[in-house]
């Protein structure tokens, strides 16, 4: 399976770039950048390739490699963990509304229905307005938006592996549901799981980013690749590349996960093999 | 048709009655006082008690709940705080602009990623196909706000060929002209991403509609290719084409959001995001209302598109 994945060049090379802005966001604090707030004001908006600054400086003179590494760190945190957390919600829903028929699945799936019945971004949005704007409260907005989607595909999944013989089997031998549920029924909802897992990561880094350009996600002087875009927007006349380049940042890392994640469909799911 | 048509008005109901929790909701996630978050730490007690008293945050939640819901079902959402005029004549004055634009993007990401989803089907692995497949890999990962910024670099600082903000000139203008010029970026900036989607999904249909056996026989007993293509193909195409066109129609409802803000569109999730800034929450509330209500009724006319396409779909 490996030497497939490894024949899909494109996918080899987005799993370096996603591994080398990980390790380089892992390891900020030991790589020698320049401090990401310190200010200084006499070379702001210096452009890139200025000495001492290798992608020049912000509307402060902050170094901008600096902070983009930096503000790696919580992008890629904010999309893994906000994806984890609804993939992890979303699946335990979808387990028991697709096994427990009856008031549990009617509760959860018409749950899930109403938050669908909404715009994906506008609800998050709606969200953190009510719990008031900061990094951690887009997180949670985030997450529960995206939970339902889990749930949906999860469901149908557990729907139809309930009815199947091995499971009539396993429940004639006389296995308790919670055997029943671990052994034969969540192990085939991994890869499917997984798939949509790498193809959500990067939807959640931008949902992030975009909270944060609206400012009601990290706040300052706290930088992510979102608010950089916000606060770079006013002097994208003087110097486009306090715009540019967190924008291509995001933009990279994202793209970067919307490929190995296509990979891994082909390679786990043949039935949705893209042509 | 019609027994299906009052049935699905029917579901409606609990919807719209899910939506409206959901959003009356969003007033008291906060874990503390709505109107100390409201006013700001600097208020006075008489300030936060006449804000409660207007809101009518001392009663019990369900109570609260059924008079706002009574106040909205009259089409009365409250007062803006921030700007002292009604909710509703506010949101109702923007939603004319949110629409231009949503439906705007939407007429060019739906007709311009038909014909390109059709156009890759039928000239499969040609360059314009590899090229469709590499946009729409881009358009997925691409932040919308960061391309809306990127085209207002290019088409309105360098090229100064549009407008770079604002849906009018501030002077002269007003006409129709000057409305499609200050439209064109925001437009393609929202649009871009629902283009690919809606592409590459035409092609893949396409491309399992042009080898089933009824396209071979309309091909051989001697039709025209574009005759093939359009009325055999294209048309049974439709089907799974009008869900994505749906279900894009959300997300350009919530990308409108961002792309307001960028290009200061002057229409409610501009509106919206002024008014989360100024903790007018009131005025939050309109806005999502507004455009939820918008989004549950295009399922709805998505659902009776079905019905009426397809005769073979029963609804039972």
């Amino acid at each position: 399976m490996s030497r497939r994945f490894g024949r899909n060049r494109l996918a080899v090379l987005a799993t370096l770039v996603i591994v080398g802005v990980v390790l380089a966001a892992l390891l900020a604090p030991y790589l020698p950048l320049a401090d990401p707030d310190t200010v200084d004001t006499p070379n702001r908006l210096s452009p890139p390739l200025t000495p001492g600054h290798p992608l020049g400086t912000d509307e402060f003179g902050r170094d901008l490699l600096s902070r983009l590494v930096w503000g790696a760190r919580i992008s890629l945190l904010a999309g893994a963990a906000t994806a984890g957390a609804a993939m992890l919600f979303g699946v335990v829903l979808g387990v028991f509304g697709g096994y427990y028929s009856g008031w549990p699945e009617t509760i959860i799936m018409r749950l899930t229905d109403i938050l669908m019945a909404f715009p994906y971004i506008l609800l998050a949005i709606a969200i953190v307005a009510g719990l008031g704007p900061g990094l951690r409260n887009a997180m949670i907005a985030i997450a529960i938006v995206g939970f339902p989607i889990y749930t949906r595909l999860v469901r149908g999944i557990v729907l139809s592996v309930r009815g199947r013989e091995f499971v009539e089997a396993a429940r004639a031998l006389g296995s308790p549901d919670r055997l029943i549920l671990v052994r034969h029924v969540v192990p085939q909802l991994i890869s499917p799981v997984v798939v949509a897992f790498s193809l959500d990561v990067g939807a959640k880094i931008l949902a992030t980013a975009g909270l944060s350009f609206l400012g009601l996600g990290t706040q300052p002087p706290t930088a992510d690749w979102g608010s950089m875009l916000a606060t770079g927007r006013q002097f994208v006349i003087l110097s486009p590349h306090v715009v540019l380049l967190p924008g291509l940042a995001i933009f990279v890392i994202v793209l970067a996960l919307n490929l190995v994640g296509d990979a891994l469909r082909d390679l786990l799911d043949p039935r949705t093999y893209s042509r | 048709m019609r027994r299906y048509i009052a049935r699905r008005l029917l579901l409606l109901v609990p919807v719209l009655l899910g939506v409206s929790i959901v959003v009356f909701m969003v007033l008291h996630l906060s874990p503390g006082d709505p109107a100390e978050i409201m006013l700001g730490s600097q208020a006075t007690q008489e300030d936060l008690e006449r804000l409660r008293q207007e809101l009518g945050l001392t009663e019990p939640l369900h109570i609260q709940y059924v008079r706002w819901i009574s106040h909205v079902a009259r089409g009365d959402l409250g007062r803006s705080l921030w700007m002292r005029r009604p909710v509703l004549d506010e949101v109702l004055h923007r939603y004319k602009a949110t629409l231009v634009l949503t439906a705007s993007a939407l007429c060019l990401s739906t007709l311009g990623g038909i014909v390109l989803g059709v156009l890759s089907a039928v000239r499969r692995d040609s360059l314009l196909d590899r090229l469709s497949a590499v946009t729409s890999l881009f358009g997925a990962s691409m932040p919308v706000f960061w391309l809306g910024i990127v085209l207002m670099v290019v088409f309105s600082l360098w090229l100064r060929w549009l407008p770079a903000s604002g849906m009018w000139a501030p002077y002269g203008g007003g006409d129709l002209g000057d409305l499609a010029a200050h439209l064109v970026l925001p437009a393609v900036t929202l649009a871009a991403a629902s283009l690919t989607i809606i592409a590459r999904l035409t092609r893949s249909t396409m491309l399992d509609i042009l080898s089933q056996d009824y396209i071979r026989t309309a091909r051989a007993k001697g039709l025209v290719e574009g005759r093939v293509v359009f009325r055999h193909g294209l048309k049974n195409a439709l089907i799974p084409i009008i869900t994505v066109v749906g279900v894009q129609a959300g997300y350009l409802l919530g990308g409108a959001v961002l792309t307001e803000t960028v290009f200061a569109w002057p229409g409610v999730g501009l509106l919206m995001v002024q008014g989360i800034l100024a903790r007018d929450f009131p005025l939050v509330q309109g806005c999502v209302l507004v455009i939820a209500l918008t989004f549950v009724l295009i399922n709805l006319a998505v659902d009776l598109l079905y019905a009426y396409l397809d005769p073979r779909i029963q609804y039972e």
